[in-house]
This record gives structure tokens, C-alpha cells and sequence, in this order.
């Protein structure tokens, strides 16, 4: 305990000894205080740092690039409300309009058809993945050979649309949906009115 | 037999050890924390396997929140003296010094800057107790894009980053994304908290 206690009154004609002292201190207050602050910063702390996920939008007066979807290429989702989505193939040409279907956020859902429909890419992008591990080539190789396969002009083209229910989460989850089954190229663009038509005729 | 003698001990504890450990706790704290930043609303950030981390400096922050009100977030105090300074030309307004100090504090707001005054000459907890109506981003009366623009021109490298909250309707997100790309930016971040990615 803490012995620097000062000797009072001393010994009235009494030689003044030096007394030892001991050089003990106790330490449990400076304890006290470094827990409090521990806690302090751990309450005020952020310890997971944001993540962030970028996006590069196509350029607005640039519409010649959109044009250019093949129709055998696109798929088309549309968000809406409950976490559900319409999704069509192909981009409706010869006035005949393309089949709607729903599907939801689930594995089985959107994954398994974006899966199966980007089959070819994922399984170049997988031998790559391969060789990466293997050490044959280097992550630059990698990244640049996987951004070739990403965007060969026959792989899946995803159109994201959105109707006014849709949540912001939804899109964030369908981004990285593409993220999940590699498919590189995929826009976020306005809905039309021909399609607000078609997904009203459709019950979710 | 002898008896066994217990030995009487001493009831203190050499706490230098657990000094030395709260301690080294504490330094860790100290020096990996980092404050929450003092944001007008609490928002949710949806999840993502995204783990790329968001830059430290240099971002304006636009904030969704779930009912749909938008606001502003930016770093650097000279730079939102600057940007309030152009925002005050083109609406014909003015701010004392006292305001513009009081404003290069603030690092989120969401008013429209005609009550901004007002916003100004209250004080921090009423500041936070404030309901604030949001930045306006309608077409007619769209500061949002104002006050983007005068920020991108006081500091050229600033990236946005869109932090919104996961119930935002779609959208009001997607009139932040028309408006950034009236401007001529077509590379934003959303901000995300982490999720594991699925096995495949």
C-alpha cells in the first residue's frame, strides 16, 4: 500500500533518522483510471472502418454506347417493392414483347439465373482464378485477363431498372449480385413507360 | 508431527502488470480510433462484399436518409468557407463572419440554404435535436447540385460518396445519381458496411 505517509510529528529532541521508505506504490487507482479510459474509447470508437463499392455510370449525352446492347445478350431487371424483381431477356424487338418473370434476392433467385446465363465467363474467369492461385500468373495478368473476359461482346449484358418502390438496399444488393457471378457489364438506367406496363400486367 | 503453519500473506497485489496491460490496451484505443463523425441522422448502410475502404480525405458525402431527406457532408474547413461564400453569391445572401466560422464547423447539414441562418445561430444540442428538412434536389430548386458544383470548384479532387440509409426509396437515390451526373461525375462510391462474400 501506499507508504509515503509523512511522519507527523516527529520525536521531540530525538535524533531525526532517515527513515527507509518503502518504494512500493500502489498502483490500483492508475488501474482504475487506464480501464476507464479503455472503456471510454471503446464505446466512442469505430472500429469497422466504412467499406465502399464504386460504380462508373455511363456518360448521359453519350447514348450511342446503349444502343449498341445485342439483343441476345441482355437481361433486364427491373426492381420493385418486397425485395422482389421482374426480370426479361432480350431487349422486346419486332414489337412482339418479351416474356416477364419475377424472381427475388435468394441464392436461388437472381444468382442461379445469372449464373447459368454467365456460365461461360465465370468458367474462363475460374481457370484464371486458377492460375492465379497456381502462381502462374501475376495479379496484374489476372485482373487485366478477367476485365477482357468481363467484357467480351457476347457476355450478359445486365440492364438494372427500378420502379418507385424499390429500395435503395436492393440496389446495393443487385450490384453485387454482378459483383458475386462476374458479370462485367451492367448499367443502371431509367425505366420505360412500355415497361411499367408490362410489369403491372405481372403479379409479383 | 509439527503442526503445519499456514503463512500469513499479504493481501496486496502487484498491480504493476495490470497497469502495464490497461495501459497498452489504451494506447491501441487511442491510436486506432477514430470518432464518429457527428451526423445530423442515424443511417443504416446496407451491407456489400465490396472491401475496398473508403479514402479518407477528399470526400463530400451525400446522405440518404430512410425518409428521403438528402444531405451534405464535407471535409475541410477552408473549403466550406469558400463553398458558402459562392452559395451566398448566387442566392443573394449574406453571412457574417460569426456564420461563416460557424459553418466551416459544421460537417453534415440538410437545410435548404435560405434557413441556413437559422440554422447557424443555434447551438450544437440544438442543432442535433433539429429535424432538418433536407438539402432541396428537385429540378426547379436543386442546391444539392450547387452546392457539389462549389465544392468541386474550391477542390477539384473531391470524390462523392453516397451513404445511404437501406430503406431509401429508390428514387430519391437515383435523383442524386441524375444530378452528380449533370455535372459531369460519373464515378461515385457507395458506402457500405461488410458482409462475407458467399462460397461458392
Amino acid at each position: 500500500m501506499a507508504e509515503i505517509a509523512s511522519d507527523g510529528g516527529g520525536k521531540k529532541g530525538g535524533k531525526s533518522r532517515s527513515k527507509k521508505m518503502s518504494t512500493k506504490i500502489d498502483f490500483t487507482p492508475m488501474v482504475d483510471l487506464g480501464f476507464l479510459l479503455i472503456t471510454f474509447f471503446m464505446l466512442t470508437t469505430t472500429l469497422s472502418k466504412p467499406k465502399t463499392m464504386e460504380i462508373n455510370m455511363p456518360e448521359k449525352d453519350n447514348i450511342t454506347d446503349s444502343t449498341k446492347v445485342k439483343a441476345s445478350t441482355a437481361l433486364t431487371l427491373i426492381l420493385s417493392e418486397n425485395d422482389k424483381m421482374y426480370y426479361y431477356f432480350g431487349i422486346g424487338e419486332n414489337g412482339q414483347p418479351p416474356e416477364v418473370k419475377t424472381t427475388n434476392f435468394s441464392s436461388k433467385g437472381i444468382r442461379k439465373i445469372l449464373l447459368e446465363r454467365n456460365e461461360p465467363q465465370i468458367k474462363k474467369i475460374n481457370a484464371l482464378r486458377a492460375k492465379l492461385n497456381a502462381r502462374q500468373i501475376t495479379v496484374e495478368e489476372f485482373k487485366k485477363e478477367a476485365g477482357i473476359v468481363k467484357s467480351d461482346k457476347n457476355a450478359l449484358m445486365v440492364l438494372i431498372k427500378s420502379d418507385d418502390k424499390a429500395k435503395y438496399k436492393n440496389l446495393i444488393d443487385i450490384l453485387d449480385e454482378m459483383q458475386i457471378t462476374s458479370v462485367g457489364k451492367y448499367a443502371i438506367v431509367d425505366i420505360t413507360p412500355p415497361e411499367l406496363e408490362m410489369i403491372a400486367s405481372v403479379p409479383l | 508431527m509439527p503442526k503445519v503453519k499456514i503463512p500469513r500473506k499479504s493481501t496486496s497485489i502487484d498491480m504493476t502488470a495490470m497497469t502495464d496491460v490497461a495501459f497498452l490496451l489504451l494506447t491501441f484505443f487511442m491510436l486506432t480510433t477514430k470518432f464518429k463523425p457527428d451526423e445530423p441522422v442515424q443511417v443504416d448502410t446496407p451491407s456489400s462484399i465490396s472491401d475496398k475502404l473508403l479514402p479518407e480525405t477528399d470526400i463530400i458525402q451525400i446522405l440518404v436518409d430512410g425518409d428521403g431527406r438528402v444531405f451534405f457532408g464535407i471535409d475541410g474547413q477552408p473549403t466550406r468557407a469558400s463553398m458558402l461564400d459562392k452559395m451566398a453569391k448566387r442566392h443573394n445572401l449574406t453571412f457574417t463572419e460569426q456564420e461563416r466560422a460557424k459553418f466551416s464547423l459544421l460537417s453534415t447539414f440538410g437545410v435548404p440554404v435560405s434557413n441556413m441562418k437559422q440554422l447557424l445561430s443555434l447551438s450544437g444540442d440544438e442543432r442535433n435535436a433539429l429535424k432538418q428538412p433536407g438539402v432541396p434536389i428537385d429540378s426547379l430548386n436543386n442546391e444539392l447540385g450547387e452546392w457539389v458544383l462549389y465544392a468541386r470548384q474550391s477542390n477539384p479532387k473531391f470524390r462523392i460518396a453516397i451513404k445511404g440509409d437501406r430503406d431509401a426509396s429508390f428514387p430519391v437515390v437515383k435523383r442524386v445519381f441524375d444530378i452528380l451526373q449533370e455535372r459531369q461525375i460519373n464515378k461515385f462510391n457507395f458506402i457500405t458496411s461488410l458482409e462475407a462474400a458467399p462460397q461458392d
